[in-house]
């Protein structure tokens, strides 16, 4: 009787506040349709037609069918094919600043979550290698140039220290340019990594590292045998998402290369391309760049979609949740063991 | 048993000294350049020009004024622009996406799991894909050389979203909800009112985010805006780099810099622990 009545309520109130849940949801989707998906299929569409601008004048649209994406993947008369190259260069810039991101974030984190060294002052470490995340990404590569510059002060002191003469230049070489777009990609992201896989191992249950101790395991055992595979989701949640920020790479190398890509172009990316071709108004070309990128970033992020959807189940009932009811970024099959306790 | 003791003792402290010292170097790599900056942007044309330092002059402020007074480079017309625009779309980004975590969390209706799901899926999905398809509507619509395109899209914000919503499941039962009821308080009453103040901490750690990518994005305004007075800090800082360099008081280049960071950086240090804390809450754990 009491199992009716309440399902009878139940019933009631859905049915008297469903139109809110939509009512609530409305701005999101007009927003999203009207900026984002509206856009987007401008952007396709016009990826199969030829539209551009000579001076004054305006060429088509006229339907070209697949002849923008056809043009991207043409060599030029070098014989090289821009679209890879700048895909290319985007890669290995990425690379170099994330090895090092992701091998100093995974040590800073294992330093810091280690009982044994009991880092002191880590409020303050945290506190300065996040810092770089927040600045203007222009403003830190304008610096960066202004610094490196020939009249810089990085010159001028190697050129006291007799390392360089005063011919030397950093814009003109590939690995300094890079190097530096490495680096500030670097010095902004692993903080930011080290937090997040810090929370990763703070997040494992501290009995199996006890557990593998106790058998005789020692730290590097623990970290292969035990951290490592229990931490293997977020790190790779960190990995792909790292990865989407990478392809989109913009800021720094178009500020500190002009938007040239100096030298030769070997510093400029898949989105300084795509700039390129936004602000001449060649609407065919930057049409079928951004369809490409679209797929790729698509394809990873469906990868980060199913590792988000795999580990966060929506509760279905709302009511009894006395506990706080956290997503947890863990393998499935040692979620039980956790159950006891330490879950803070 | 002693030895072997008194050899882990040793270890360790050796381990100490080396992850110290790896802390120490991060430390000073994070800090040296934007210290160098701050240095140079306390010394004259003439002073920069005699190289490298690591102590201060005195001509802070006397840059202060003349970048502040540039013809050419509107910085205080740029931070004002910017602050309006990253204020704005901070209040619009936490208010709109609380709303729609808000009506996903509580009610019940038809099709709420693929809302959610549908939100999900587009989180990642950068914006720079389909730039050339919103450039293209502005343009129809009239508005480049406006803000509404670089505020009120702020109300899709997927990150937001998930993250207002991992934090209502923590902590706000539907009791409260159904008590405003019963008081008979209407539905957008009791979200204004009732829960936007119990999800103060998720709102003041998002609107910093927002507020700080806002003030720090380059790439869809340097696009949509061109007319002078309307342009924000990261066009100005580019336009610097493409200006004629060589004529440039280099003083005033550090100051400009120094400027442009600034309120980010007066934010990170007054209120960095809860910024650090909101890193991990969205995405892991924390």
């Amino acid at each position: 009787m009491e199992a009716i009545q309440t399902g009878k309520k139940k019933k009631l109130k859905s049915v008297s506040y469903a139109k809110w849940g939509y009512i609530f949801i409305a701005p999101f989707f007009i927003a999203y349709i009207v900026f984002t998906l509206v856009p987007q299929f401008l952007t396709i569409y016009n990826s199969f037609f030829e539209t551009y601008r000579i001076g004054l004048q305006q060429v088509g649209p006229n339907f070209v069918g697949l002849d923008n994406y056809k043009a991207l993947f043409t060599p030029d008369p070098d014989g090289t094919i821009l679209i890879l190259k700048y895909a290319a260069n985007t890669m290995i810039l990425w690379i170099a600043g994330a090895v090092p991101q992701f091998v100093i974030a995974m040590l800073l984190a294992l330093f810091f979550t280690s009982y044994r060294l009991n880092i002191k002052g880590q409020a303050f470490f945290k506190t300065v290698i996040y810092m770089p995340n927040l600045i203007m990404a222009a403003a830190f590569s304008m610096l960066f140039y202004t610094l490196f510059s020939r009249v810089g002060p990085i010159q001028a002191l190697l050129e006291s220290w007799g390392v360089i003469d005063h011919t030397f230049d950093f814009f003109a070489i590939r690995v300094s340019v890079r190097g530096m777009i490495a680096l500030m990609n670097f010095l902004m992201w692993f903080g930011n990594t080290t937090i997040v896989l810090m929370a990763g191992i703070m997040g494992i249950d501290q009995a199996l590292f006890e557990s593998a101790t106790i058998d005789g395991a020692n730290s590097v055992q623990v970290f292969f045998r035990v951290t490592l595979p229990l931490l293997m989701p977020i790190f790779v949640y960190c990995l792909i998402t790292a990865m989407i920020g990478g392809i989109q790479m913009f800021d720094v190398p178009q500020v500190l290369s002009k938007g040239d890509g100096v030298p030769n172009g070997t510093t400029r990316t898949l989105v300084m391309y795509l700039n390129g071709y936004l602000k001449t108004k060649n609407l065919g070309m930057s049409g079928a760049i951004s369809v490409i990128m679209f797929i790729i970033t698509g394809g990873l992020g469906g990868i980060v979609y199913k590792m988000l959807s795999a580990q966060y189940k929506e509760p279905k009932r709302h009511r009894d949740r006395g506990r706080n009811v956290q997503w947890r970024y863990e393998p499935k099959r040692h979620r039980d063991r956790d159950k006891g306790g330490n879950v803070q | 048993m002693k030895e072997a003791s008194i050899r882990g003792k040793i270890q360790l402290t050796l381990l100490r000294i080396i992850v110290y010292t790896i802390l120490v170097f991060l430390t000073v790599l994070c800090l040296f350049f934007f210290y160098l900056m701050i240095i140079n942007a306390t010394r004259s044309n003439a002073q920069l020009a005699t190289g490298f330092t690591l102590l201060p002059k005195g001509n802070f402020f006397v840059n202060l004024k003349n970048a502040w007074n540039d013809a050419s480079i509107n910085i205080p017309r740029g931070m004002l622009n910017s602050l309006i625009i990253a204020l704005s779309s901070a209040l619009i980004t936490t208010y709109f996406s609380a709303l729609t975590a808000y009506g996903v969390h509580v009610y019940e209706f038809k099709g709420k799991k693929l809302v959610f799901t549908f939100i999900m899926a587009i989180m990642m999905i950068p914006s720079q894909v389909s730039a050339l398809g919103f450039l293209e509507l502005m343009n129809k619509w009239g508005l480049t050389n406006n803000y509404i395109p670089l505020i009120v899209p702020g109300i899709a914000a997927p990150v937001v979203f998930f993250y207002m919503k991992q934090y209502m499941e923590s902590v706000l039962p539907l009791e409260v909800i159904d008590a405003a009821r019963v008081d008979g308080s209407n539905e957008f009453r009791t979200f204004n009112t009732i829960v936007l103040p119990m999800l103060k901490p998720a709102i003041a750690v998002q609107m910093i985010f927002s507020f700080v990518s806002s003030w720090n994005n380059y790439f869809i305004p340097a696009l949509l805006l061109d007319k002078a007075e309307l342009k924000t800090v990261p066009i100005m800082i580019a336009q610097l780099r493409s200006a004629d360099y060589s004529k440039f008081d280099m003083g005033k280049v550090y100051m400009f810099i120094l400027l442009a960071i600034l309120p980010v950086l007066l934010i990170y240090i007054i209120l960095s622990k809860s910024i650090i804390k909101g890193v991990t809450a969205g995405s892991v754990k924390g």
